[in-house]
């Protein structure tokens, strides 16, 4: 990944995996989306056929898409062919790069088992990040998938993207207003009239 | 997406190239045919000239494409799946046969070599030209599939944008050997002319359908969909990076929409109009200059075009930076 004019006017450089924001709603009604943005290692990979070097490939044994760089000729066709703008050409050495999985990391059998993951995985502060195999079908992220309704971006494509996008999660209880409201005081029931005003709250039951 | 000048006159250059020897061969045919007084050898070579030079130069401008030009061989590897790959090989294929069959014509190898039928003699360059024919062909069919083969680009992604190669880069070929045979003082500008118009009126039939195609559908995917949140009131705050980035560098052509109605308005008057009308002027005044002119416009109309062309389509990734898009 290289950088151009980092500190002067017009910086620009390659990313591998970019946070994008959104905001859903209208004031004061809204919600704010981070959205990390990478490369999603599509099953179905449409940049890979493109390529008229091979230099674009999904390997064999974990899925991961790639591209060689000392293969690649940076015609920027495979950009072009993927829908969701993941690769971006490296001004600097002239060839095209895109998020790699860490498939340094993740393949590197000297590093414990626990650290062979994506470097984005690790460093996130709250986990918000997965990792793991999605065609095992008990793997964690199979089962978040599964469970939580992990969804893909653009999925009218048929691209079948890896990686999945889990939705917000919420902590609802579901409260009726005849649970806050005792619509069965008994109190009621004898017309007495010395209720507080505002009517009857669970706390009636003490007075 | 962002118009790439290489990209620009590596199609209309070879598109021109290609063309010129289609009208070639094809003049050659209706002289077997006894349609048309057969041409002097200087005509052919001078043509499969002129159509290499055109090749060539198409060759150079995509060099500016690339990153890495000097890997660029290994992009002849990936024909079974790429088009681009497949214009890699096939555009040295046609390039050699438009040299041997000017070779073979300047060489004089014009007897036949043997005879179909006791009426159909066939020469060396009668093969050459049968198989740079196909060549022509398909080197049409390649450069256009780079484009209509992208899913995501709903405005390239027709069979219309192969007709608009074949038919546009047909119409700048015949256009130029009517020149050319107008310089050269034959006489088959009438021949080449009638060509070039009726491949002109095939161009604007089909690039007249693509650009009302265009017109009118809307994009698969939208933003909720990009980001997988349902929400109709969607606003993106940041999009990653404050300065520009290859994503909005790439896919925006930055353009107001008046400047490319301006654009269209000219390649329609430049590519379609302007030369059938000198074609048609110099075929009554027997003018050397117009057929020439007729070219030129023409070929500049074409640039203008495939301008238009890159603007017109949008690329899905443009959902993720709505500032831009």
């Amino acid at each position: 990944m290289t950088d151009q004019r980092p500190y002067d006017e017009d910086p620009t450089g390659t990313f591998f995996n970019r946070v994008q924001t959104y905001e859903a709603g209208v004031f004061p009604n809204t919600e704010t989306y981070h959205f990390p943005k990478s490369c999603l290692h599509c099953e179905d990979p449409p940049c890979v056929p493109v390529c008229p070097t091979g230099a674009s490939y999904k390997r064999v044994d974990n899925g991961v898409v790639l591209v060689d760089y000392d293969k690649c000729i940076g015609c920027k066709y495979c950009s072009w062919a993927c829908p969701y703008g993941a690769r971006e050409i490296d001004e600097k050495s002239r060839v095209m790069k895109k998020c790699t999985l860490c498939v340094d990391r993740i393949t590197d059998t000297s590093l414990p088992e626990s650290e062979r993951k994506p470097a984005c995985v690790l460093a996130c502060p709250t986990s918000a990040r997965l990792f793991g195999d999605i065609h095992d079908p008990n793997s964690n992220v199979s089962v978040a998938i599964r469970e939580e309704g992990g969804y893909p971006l653009q999925p009218e494509w048929g691209t079948k993207p890896a990686n999945h996008y889990l939705p917000r999660r919420k902590t609802r209880i579901q409260i009726h207003e005849d649970e806050l409201v005792r619509a069965d005081n008994p109190l009621k029931k004898e017309e007495l009239p010395s209720l507080p005003d505002g009517g009857e709250t669970l706390d009636d039951v003490a007075w | 997406m962002h118009p790439a000048f290489s990209v620009i006159f590596l199609t209309t250059l070879l598109g021109a190239g290609q063309g010129l020897f289609l009208a070639l061969y094809t003049g050659q045919l209706y002289a077997l045919a006894n349609l048309l007084p057969d041409q002097s050898n200087d005509f052919y070579i001078m043509g499969s000239f002129l159509s290499m030079v055109l090749l060539i130069a198409g060759l150079i401008a995509s060099v500016f494409h690339l990153g890495r030009p000097e890997r660029a061989w290994r992009a002849a590897t990936q024909w079974r799946t790429s088009w681009l790959s497949r214009e890699v090989v096939v555009l040295p294929v046609a390039m050699a046969l438009t040299f041997v069959y000017g070779l073979f014509h300047y060489l004089g190898w014009t007897q036949a070599l043997f005879t179909i039928s006791d009426t159909l003699p066939v020469d060396a360059t009668l093969v050459t030209g049968a198989l740079g024919t196909l060549a022509s062909f398909l080197l049409f069919l390649c450069t256009a599939m780079i484009y209509a083969s992208l899913r995501f680009i709903k405005a390239w992604h027709t069979p219309l944008t192969v007709a608009n190669f074949l038919f546009l880069g047909m119409a700048s070929g015949f256009m130029l050997a009517a020149a050319l045979s107008a310089y050269m003082g034959t006489n088959l500008v009438a021949f080449y002319g009638t060509w070039a118009v009726v491949a002109t009126t095939l161009g604007a039939i089909s690039r007249g359908s693509s650009l009302y195609r265009n017109s009118k559908f809307r994009c698969k995917v939208d933003m909720q969909s990009a980001i997988g949140v349902h929400h109709s009131q969607l606003h993106q705050k940041a999009q990653g990076f404050m300065g520009g980035s290859f994503n909005t560098r790439e896919f925006f052509h930055g353009k107001s929409d008046g400047f490319l109605l301006m654009v269209r308005y000219i390649f329609l008057l430049m590519v379609f109009v302007l030369p059938v009308l000198l074609i048609l002027f110099a075929y009554l005044s027997e003018s050397v200059r117009l057929p020439i002119a007729a070219f030129a416009i023409q070929y500049i109309g074409l640039v203008l075009e495939r301008y238009y062309f890159f603007t017109e389509a949008k690329h899905p990734q443009n959902l993720y930076y709505q500032s831009m898009a």
